[in-house]
């Protein structure tokens, strides 16, 4: 079922009313994936503009090497954390499978998206209610996390495959992206930017987590905690 | 009949002594084990000589300048008298219509069996007009040559990838060999110029196996561009330990430390500077205190300034990198966020706790 169906009228989301909605599964990786995200963004950040240069000689020094172990680290969980939340996907309830899907065809789901940026807008009074994502942030979470994720994925890897070398499986599997996109410098730079839409996303994120948690009319921070969305009216 | 390439190095001067050198030092310097040098000797003495064409498109004669130095006397002697002996309008003696008669003979004589070497790239713009050949456009030349060819051998960052003539916005519409000639193999050896010995070692391979190297993804032979100039950089050790030049005058700069803030293109080329090094293994660019530029990489005019970690972006039309643009969104966002969550409490406070909750209910 890809289209979370609206849960406005429904008997599950009536006031007081609490719903389980994430697996155990979906909010590990979801705070996994958190603390990948962090930890890739600040290594990444300084592996293309290093800090300061450390004295000393370089046999007693090591910085570089160790950032660079903690960002492909943390890119290894992220990647494998990617393949078990699509493995999650297929096993798990239908929720689980909001994240990959986009039901562009569903004419509801676009007027609720239009709603939900309303809402934004303080052009509507109340929003609507979802037992799974709204509209909006699933349209985003779908955008910045799949597809940003992916993208991250096969740069990363792609990138990752240069120093392991020719033959290794990075570069068997990864490799041919670097003449897809123009050569190993525009792959780093599609990394790079990568990596700024997904903190744009995490800015936006966490503000609208918080924002909905206190002004909407279902729980959102607890939701990924428990895994109990609780509807208060 | 046609001689052997022993019977030619013979007719130059060259002792059998010197001969059997040259076949161990290029069985070494194509990474084979000492069994190879027989083996090289062997094919050299008894295959007939394999003619190659050099031709020389729209290019600045930096590959033909860099061949002629080869650190190795005996690889230039070598190579060049397997070369220059057929056609290169450039080095031969022969001018004029002489020249090009001979350019004639060699695709008919050795139809199917002679290599095509070639230096620079077409331009097709105005019907190829801004590279002209013995009075035709390069072009034609180009493919008439390469019809009858076995291989063909793209010398350099031109005929490879496109090089300063096919940089934005490339007028002359100059494209690199492989866009023009599709039907034959084709050895990419890019650089601005190509190493001396990269070129020798590449012409030998051909000529004495009769077989084209082993390619990367990209058309490269695997011995010389399988790694980056960064992964065998003598000043690995710096940019693992942190140590950094930050400034062209500074201490670090003194100590010969990594270049990568300078904007070294080490960890993104593919090439084999860092191994085998420039003017007979004296130097290379590293070594002498400058970033590499990147010059084998496709499009490396394109790709930003020679002396910046983080490339340009040009397509956003003002000069930009990613961390400007991504700074700028991120900024931006962060301010949204800030003043929408102060309208939202503010909208809040003014409809009273929960007011905004009531009434309207579901729709």
């Amino acid at each position: 079922m890809s289209v979370e169906p609206h849960a406005n009228g429904d008997v599950e989301s009536a006031a007081g009313r609490s719903v389980f909605v994430y697996e155990g599964p979906v909010r590990l990786w979801h705070w996994v994936n958190a603390l990948c995200i962090v930890t890739l963004a600040a290594t990444g950040y300084v592996i293309a503009s290093p800090l300061p240069t450390v004295a000393g000689e370089a046999s007693a020094n090591f910085l570089m090497g160790y950032i660079r172990f903690a960002h492909f680290s943390a890119a290894y969980v992220f990647a494998i954390g990617f393949l078990v939340r699509i493995y999650w996907a297929v096993v798990g309830n239908h929720h689980a499978r909001q994240l990959f899907l986009l039901p562009v065809a569903d004419a509801a789901w676009w007027s609720g998206l239009f709603h939900e940026l309303r809402w934004y807008l303080f052009l509507e009074p109340t929003p609507k209610k979802y037992v799974g994502h709204n509209p909006l942030a699933h349209f985003f979470m779908f955008l910045f996390v799949t597809v940003a994720g992916v993208l991250m994925i096969f740069t990363g890897f792609a990138l990752y495959g240069e120093g392991k070398g020719l033959g290794s499986w990075q570069d068997a599997l990864f490799g041919w992206v670097i003449p897809f996109l123009g050569g190993s410098q525009a792959v780093h730079s599609w990394h790079h930017l990568g990596m700024w839409g997904i903190v744009c996303f995490a800015i936006i994120h966490v503000y609208a987590a918080i924002r909905e948690d206190i002004m909407s009319r279902q729980t959102m921070i607890s939701t990924m905690i428990s895994g109990v969305r609780t509807f208060r009216e | 009949m046609v001689e052997t390439f022993y019977e030619t190095l013979r007719r130059q001067g060259i002792t059998r002594r010197s001969f059997v050198k040259f076949c161990s030092l290029t069985a070494t310097s194509l990474g084979l084990g000492p069994a190879f040098a027989p083996k090289i000797a062997h094919a050299l003495e008894t295959k007939p000589r394999t003619p190659v064409i050099w031709l020389h498109g729209l290019e600045c004669t930096c590959c033909s300048e860099s061949f002629i130095r080869s650190a190795h006397p005996l690889a230039k002697d070598v190579v060049l008298s397997m070369l220059s002996l057929d056609y290169d309008d450039t080095l031969m003696a022969a001018a004029g219509h002489q020249a090009e008669a001979i350019l004639d003979e060699i695709t008919k004589k050795y139809k199917g069996n002679y290599i095509l070497a070639v230096e620079g790239n077409p331009p097709l713009n105005e019907d190829g007009m801004y590279c002209i050949h013995g009075g035709r456009p390069f072009v034609e030349v180009l493919k008439e040559t390469a019809k009858d060819c076995k291989a063909i051998i793209s010398w350099g960052a031109c005929a490879s990838w496109g090089c300063v003539q096919a940089a934005k916005p490339n007028p002359t519409q100059a494209v690199p060999v492989h866009k023009v000639i599709t039907d034959k193999p084709i050895i990419k050896v890019p650089g601005c110029p190509p190493i001396a010995e990269v070129m020798t070692g590449v012409v030998t391979y051909v000529l004495t196996f009769d077989r084209i190297p082993e390619l990367d993804r990209q058309g490269r032979p695997k011995m010389f561009y399988g790694q980056r100039i960064h992964d065998k950089c003598y000043r690995r050790p710096h940019f693992d330990a942190g140590q950094f030049v930050e400034q062209w005058d500074d201490d670090s700069a003194r100590k010969g430390y990594c270049l990568y803030k300078m904007g070294c293109k080490g960890p993104t080329t593919y090439n084999a500077c860092s191994t085998v090094r420039w003017n007979g293994g004296v130097s290379f660019p590293i070594q002498s205190g400058h970033g590499c530029i990147g010059c084998s990489e496709e499009g490396f005019w394109d790709k930003g300034g020679f002396y910046e970690r983080v490339t340009d972006i040009k397509q956003f039309g003002v000069e930009s990198n990613a961390d400007k643009v991504g700074g700028t969104v991120a900024a931006v966002a962060g301010v949204a966020v800030a003043a929408h969550a102060a309208v939202s409490a503010l909208k809040r406070a003014r409809s009273g706790s929960g007011a905004g909750k009531t009434e309207q209910g579901d729709r």
